[in-house]
């Protein structure tokens, strides 16, 4: 009878990502839910000192694959060994984040597995022991809620920046133990060749806390220097919706929507955006909405918490200067 | 260089999605059905390589009759031969199960490349090409925005942003690649490419053909059930920040933001 709740963390260059924590205090809270345990499964390259921090956030024990080829993710190396460790000890529930690395390794374990898979769910519980998710589909348009049927480990991942990280308890340690596996270099059919750093420091819109967005109503590219003062100030990533990015004022990556980022922060401000529905779909998960646009009938006021009918550029400006002040 | 791309036919993106009356499946009516925004960029990138390196395009899709349309879209954009996987009983296949029938079509097909989409828009789930690629052995490299192949067509460099870099991944051939936005700009269907696709080879297969069990598929063969699908939440109604000029409402906001939302 399968057991215990697994998650997989997530380290790059040697440093615990923050989705591991978010993954990990969901894992807590459904081991608590079914009486059971929570292990969390670091792989990594001399990754094993980073091992009892995760026990502050309610691992009861961190099984750690440490070896040199696991330094950087790759698909081979990790689905491989995550398979392997899942046949060995049978978890009821696996929890990985859908981060870029969680998502590529997620669908293809699922599929090595041969278990069902519910990606980027938003809600997690566990109801007569099986755990069930809900998922925004259609870019959130729709919510469904699943579950799984003859499929062990019952899989799931979750949106970045949704599972609050519960309060590390520095009192609690778990217990660390060297993973055994095999890994053969015959089956790393994939080499990470370059990694190109982007230098300037902006948290990805995935995972921003807070997420200053312009639309056509910038008019320009030279005018998102607005948007990045204030954004520079608050902490925040600047996105964009498709119209600025296929007018090509900004990058592909920069852009929110259906065919672009889903995201989730808790403070999203959109400047001269409409609110086309493709729009409105990737960001109506975040928490807060502010929207400031000139037409007082753009759709996007629907949405907002908080919306500003006035001229984005007299308005932004004058809200930098007045943030600075609670700052 | 031979390449596949997977098509899927999702509602467009403007659809308004309502729940049908069994709660567990969205009201079709209405729907216009396109191909997946992501499967263009593969149908396109599939074209240049093409264009550099010969070889033949072949547009797999699974599904209803009507993914024939999507498929002639992309025979029309210029892939040379299309497949379409049909059968009752794979209706309401989840994933897995959609990725299994697309591996037996396409093993035995000779490919260099498969190209599917990061993810459909409808089910938002990304996991197809991933299995699909497990189950033909085969690397696989998500969320590309560039690929760049090796002047004997043998190996490719796939250019993968994760948060905060970009990472170079290189892999021998055959592979698979999930296009993400930023890849390229798909082509339009040109009217030669139209009338020229009336005439490209579209095969049919059920699952008989390819030699799989049914009960393998359709709903008895998920392994992730629906419980129900509902609309979102509702946000709690918002307010318009009020005052005379944009300062005065600039101001207002931020205490707003200050002192109810308490973001700073
Ligand atoms: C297949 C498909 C997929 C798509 N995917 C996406 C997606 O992922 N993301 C996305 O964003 N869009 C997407 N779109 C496009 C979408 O339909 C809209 O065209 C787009 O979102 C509009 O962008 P916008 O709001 O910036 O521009 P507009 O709709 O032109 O709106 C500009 C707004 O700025 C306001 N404005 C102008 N000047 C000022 C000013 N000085 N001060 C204040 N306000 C001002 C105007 O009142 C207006 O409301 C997609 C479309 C298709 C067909
Ligand atoms: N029914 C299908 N027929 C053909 N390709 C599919 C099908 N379902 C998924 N795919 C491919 O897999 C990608 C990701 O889909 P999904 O995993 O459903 O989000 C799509 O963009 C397609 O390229």
């Amino acid at each position: 009878m399968a057991q215990g709740v697994w998650t997989i963390a997530e380290q790059r260059d040697g440093e615990i990502r923050k989705i591991t924590y978010e993954v990990a205090s969901e894992g807590r809270r459904l081991a608590d839910a079914l009486g059971q345990d929570l292990t969390v499964v670091l792989l990594g390259a001399d990754i094993k000192d980073k091992a009892t921090e995760l026990g502050h956030y309610g691992a009861d024990k961190v099984l750690v694959a440490d070896d040199p080829r696991l330094g950087t993710y790759t698909t081979d190396a990790y689905v491989g060994i995550v398979s392997q460790l899942v046949k060995a000890d049978d978890p009821a529930i696996l929890l990985i984040g859908a981060s870029t690395q969680g998502k590529d390794l997620s669908a293809r374990l699922s599929a090595s597995l041969g278990v069902g898979m519910a990606q980027d769910c938003t809600v997690l519980s566990v109801e007569d022991g099986n755990l069930v998710a809900t998922r925004p589909i259609y870019a959130g348009k729709a919510y469904a809620r699943v579950t799984f049927e003859d499929s062990w480990p019952q899989m799931a991942t979750t949106r970045p920046n949704v599972m609050s990280i519960t309060e590390p308890d520095t009192s609690r340690s778990a217990e660390v133990v060297d993973a055994s596996f095999s890994l053969d270099d015959s089956s790393l059919k994939t080499k990470v060749v370059d990694a190109v750093k982007d230098e300037s420091g902006k948290v990805d819109l995935t995972e921003a806390d807070k997420i200053v967005s312009g639309g056509r109503g910038m008019k320009g590219p030279e005018n998102y220097k607005i948007l990045e003062d204030l954004a520079d100030l608050i902490g925040a990533t600047v996105g964009a919706s498709r119209s600025a990015v296929d007018a090509g004022w900004r990058p592909h990556s920069d852009q929110v929507g259906q065919t672009g980022k889903v995201v989730s922060p808790n403070l999203y401000v959109a400047c001269g955006i409409s609110g086309a529905i493709q729009h409105l779909a990737g960001m109506s998960t975040s928490k807060v909405i502010v929207a400031i646009n000139k037409d007082e009938e753009a759709p996007i006021f629907q949405k907002a918490d908080f919306g500003v009918v006035a001229d984005l550029f007299d308005v932004v400006p004058a809200l930098t200067e007045e943030v600075k002040k609670y700052l | 260089m031979n390449i596949v791309v997977c098509l899927k036919q999702v509602p467009d993106t403007e659809t308004l999605i309502k729940i049908a009356p069994d709660g567990k499946s969205i009201v079709q009516d209405d729907i216009k059905w396109v191909m997946n925004p992501y499967d263009e960029f593969g149908v396109e990138e599939a074209l240049k390589l093409k264009g550099k390196f010969g070889g033949e395009v072949t547009v797999v899709g699974l599904g209803p009759r009507r993914v024939t349309e999507s498929i002639r879209t992309a025979l029309a954009m210029g892939a040379d031969k299309g497949i379409l996987i049909s059968d009752d009983a794979l209706e309401n296949s989840d994933s897995l199960a959609t990725a299994k029938a697309l591996a037996a079509a396409i093993k035995d097909l000779e490919y260099d490349l498969i190209f599917t989409g990061q993810r459909g828009v409808d089910d938002d789930m990304g996991v197809v090409g991933a299995s699909l690629a497990e189950f033909l052995d085969i690397p696989q490299f998500s969320l590309i925005v560039k690929v760049e192949a090796a002047e004997d067509g043998k190996s490719i460099k796939a250019h993968r942003p994760v948060e905060g870099q970009v990472l170079i991944i290189e892999s021998s051939l055959p592979a698979l690649v999930t296009a993400q936005k930023g890849l390229n700009e798909p082509r339009y269907a040109s009217l030669p490419g139209i009338m020229k696709a009336k005439k490209k080879p579209l095969e049919e297969k059920t699952l008989a053909d390819l030699g799989l069990d049914p009960a393998e598929f359709g709903e008895g063969g998920r392994k992730v059930k629906i419980l129900e699908l509902t609309p979102p939440p509702e946000r709690v109604e918002g307010k318009i920040v009020e005052g005379e000029t944009p300062q005065d409402k600039a101001v207002e906001l931020a205490r707003l933001l200050h002192e109810e939302a308490k973001i700073f």
